[in-house]
């Protein structure tokens, strides 16, 4: 059984594009990274998943349960953590954090206090004397604390500190290890090529690729890094070319030798070929292709 | 019940405002009917000559001079305006606060179905008009015992039933309007419940109009017809009923399926 299983989900909003043709699959104990450009459509696929809002075409389920006819039963079984975190604001955080609890019919009251105690959220506070960070915590609190089985986060660090990004991290990595599956989206390439086994590329409203971390980054592209006071010839499969005085920086794409053979004409004094590093490969899928 | 306890928390100052002064004003009314009591003969005639005027308040049909007419009167404009208002801004609050205040997403992704959410909030809007209007009841009745005036029970009973008929009207219709609303609504909620007082006024005006009595629910609560039948419209209840049922079943259906963006 999968965690998360799209087929061609589709969402317009009247004439204007959501998703299109979404076809997503996260096995279940996984760490996904969903990544893509703003209004590339990571919330509107999250959202669809949630029931918050009806897909125009597809299907999908998560952990096997069809998430219109089995919503509620979906939403039991998933801790969701909004982008912008917004709450009845002249409530304290721990009536806010109780209510939560209630509306899931479940004592969390011990679970919920080692969250606070560890993100070291002030309890006794109306959430309208909130800052944007904490406001964060009392979401991760309201998304952890019923120990779900599956973990929905929308860019889930903005706004929290180094430190609390790091502990809130360490709890998502405890959760994962006992078997939950994570999937977050998220702008911090970084933290998905750092944490994530697992991710996907979306743009425009659809799905470019999506697969093991590792494998992504074995994308047939070698970064190259020459130094040479001569000019570089022109050959196909180059791109993104940076030159500084006399370093020159690629990407190419193509056969290694026929590089090789064309460079050796030139007078470098050093060469480095490398893969290029996973939010480099990132960046590439981020990037129209005409640029 | 987690969600209908919330509802009520979330709304208790507001509820308390709302009872508070629309009770007091309504005990002022009471209050000042002994002194003003002398003066009656003089303001019945003085209404009688006021023509149209009178009839559009309904005042053609009830006695100043006893103090059933007099609170007929009264009720209607404390009681009748205050508490639509009241119940205009609960119903129109209630779904599309959430909306407004972001605070949808976060109570939907609870695993509690639509229907049990629109029905815990609908819940909590007449039990709330209903706490209004039996505080402001026992206020009133209070009152009219200090002052020593004979009230004829019955026809109280039925003018703060109908009060709360009208209430419960209003805020059934503006809770379904506020399904297809996700922004700030106060104006709409506030236009319904003074447009269904103002068409009243002009139903009152000439007979050629009185159809229109069965759109808007301040018909239910003639001070007049109440008075002097110890009765209530019934006609007009029942299709006001009709009005209330179709506007929740469009709200619910518009809700259950509406976008959280």
């Amino acid at each position: 059984m999968k965690a998360i299983n799209t087929e061609h989900l589709t969402k317009y909003y009247g004439s204007k594009r959501g998703i299109v043709d979404v076809s997503l699959s996260v096995d279940k104990g996984d760490f996904f990274g969903f990544i893509g450009p703003n209004g590339a459509g990571k919330s509107t696929t999250i959202r669809t998943l949630l029931g918050l809002i009806c897909p125009t075409s597809g299907s999908a389920s998560v952990l096997g349960k069809d998430i219109i006819k089995d919503k509620t039963r979906v939403l039991a079984s998933v801790g969701y953590m909004p982008s912008e975190s917004s709450f009845y604001g002249t409530m304290k955080v721990k009536d806010l954090i109780a209510f939560s609890a209630k509306m899931r019919g479940i004592d969390c009251s011990v679970e919920a206090k080692k969250l606070c105690e560890r993100l070291e959220l002030d309890t006794e506070r109306r959430v309208n004397e909130l800052s944007f960070g904490n406001r964060k915590k009392v979401s991760i609190v309201c998304a952890l604390q019923h120990n779900p089985e599956l973990y929905i986060l929308d860019e889930p660090t903005s706004g929290l500190d180094p430190l609390m990004q790091r502990e809130f991290y360490a709890i998502l990595r405890e959760r994962n290890d006992n078997g939950a599956t994570v999937f977050l989206s998220s702008h911090v390439l970084s933290e998905v090529s750092r944490y994530c086994k697992s991710a996907a590329v979306i743009r425009e409203g659809r799905i470019l690729v999506s697969d093991k971390v590792e494998k992504l980054g074995h994308t047939g592209v070698k970064r190259i890094s020459l130094r040479t006071p001569a000019e570089l010839p022109e050959i196909e499969g180059i791109k993104d070319i940076k030159r500084e005085n006399e370093n020159i920086n690629f990407l190419y794409s193509g056969d290694i030798k026929a590089l090789i053979s064309e460079l050796g004409r030139l007078p470098f004094e050093d060469i480095n070929i490398a893969d290029p590093d996973l939010e480099e490969v990132f960046i590439h899928y981020y990037a129209k292709e005409d640029n | 019940m987690t969600l209908f306890f919330h509802e009520l928390r979330r709304n208790r100052t507001s509820l308390i405002i709302w009872t508070s002064v629309i009770a007091f004003m309504l005990a002022v009314c009471v209050f000042i009917y002994p002194e003003m009591k002398g003066q009656m003969s003089e303001m019945t005639d003085m209404f009688s000559d006021m023509g149209n005027f009178t009839a559009a308040f309904g005042m053609d049909e009830l006695n100043f001079g006893e103090f059933m007419g007099y609170f007929g009167v009264e009720c209607g404009n404390v009681l009748g305006l205050g508490g639509v208002l009241f119940a205009s801004i609960l119903g129109i609050s209630a779904l599309s606060k959430e909306e407004k205040d972001k605070t949808a997403e976060f109570l939907l992704t609870h695993p509690v179905s639509r229907v049990k959410v629109t029905v815990s909030k609908l819940i909590s809007v007449i039990v709330q008009i209903f706490i209004l209007n039996f505080c402001v009841m026992a206020v009133t009745f209070l009152s009219v015992a200090v002052i020593g005036e004979e009230a004829d029970i019955k026809t109280m009973l039925l003018l703060f039933f109908a009060y709360f008929l009208l209430q419960i009207e209003i805020g059934g219709i503006t809770f379904g309007i506020s399904a297809f609303l996700n922004s700030g609504s106060l104006a709409v909620g506030f236009g319904v419940g003074i447009m269904a007082y103002f068409i009243n006024i002009i139903s009152n005006l000439t007979e050629e109009l009185e159809f229109i009595k069965y759109i808007t629910p301040f018909s239910f609560t003639e001070g007049g017809y109440i008075v002097n039948n110890r009765a209530l419209e019934w006609k007009y209840i029942l299709v006001g009923a009709a009005m209330l049922t179709a506007s929740l079943v469009t709200g619910f259906i518009k809700y259950n399926r509406k976008d959280i963006v």
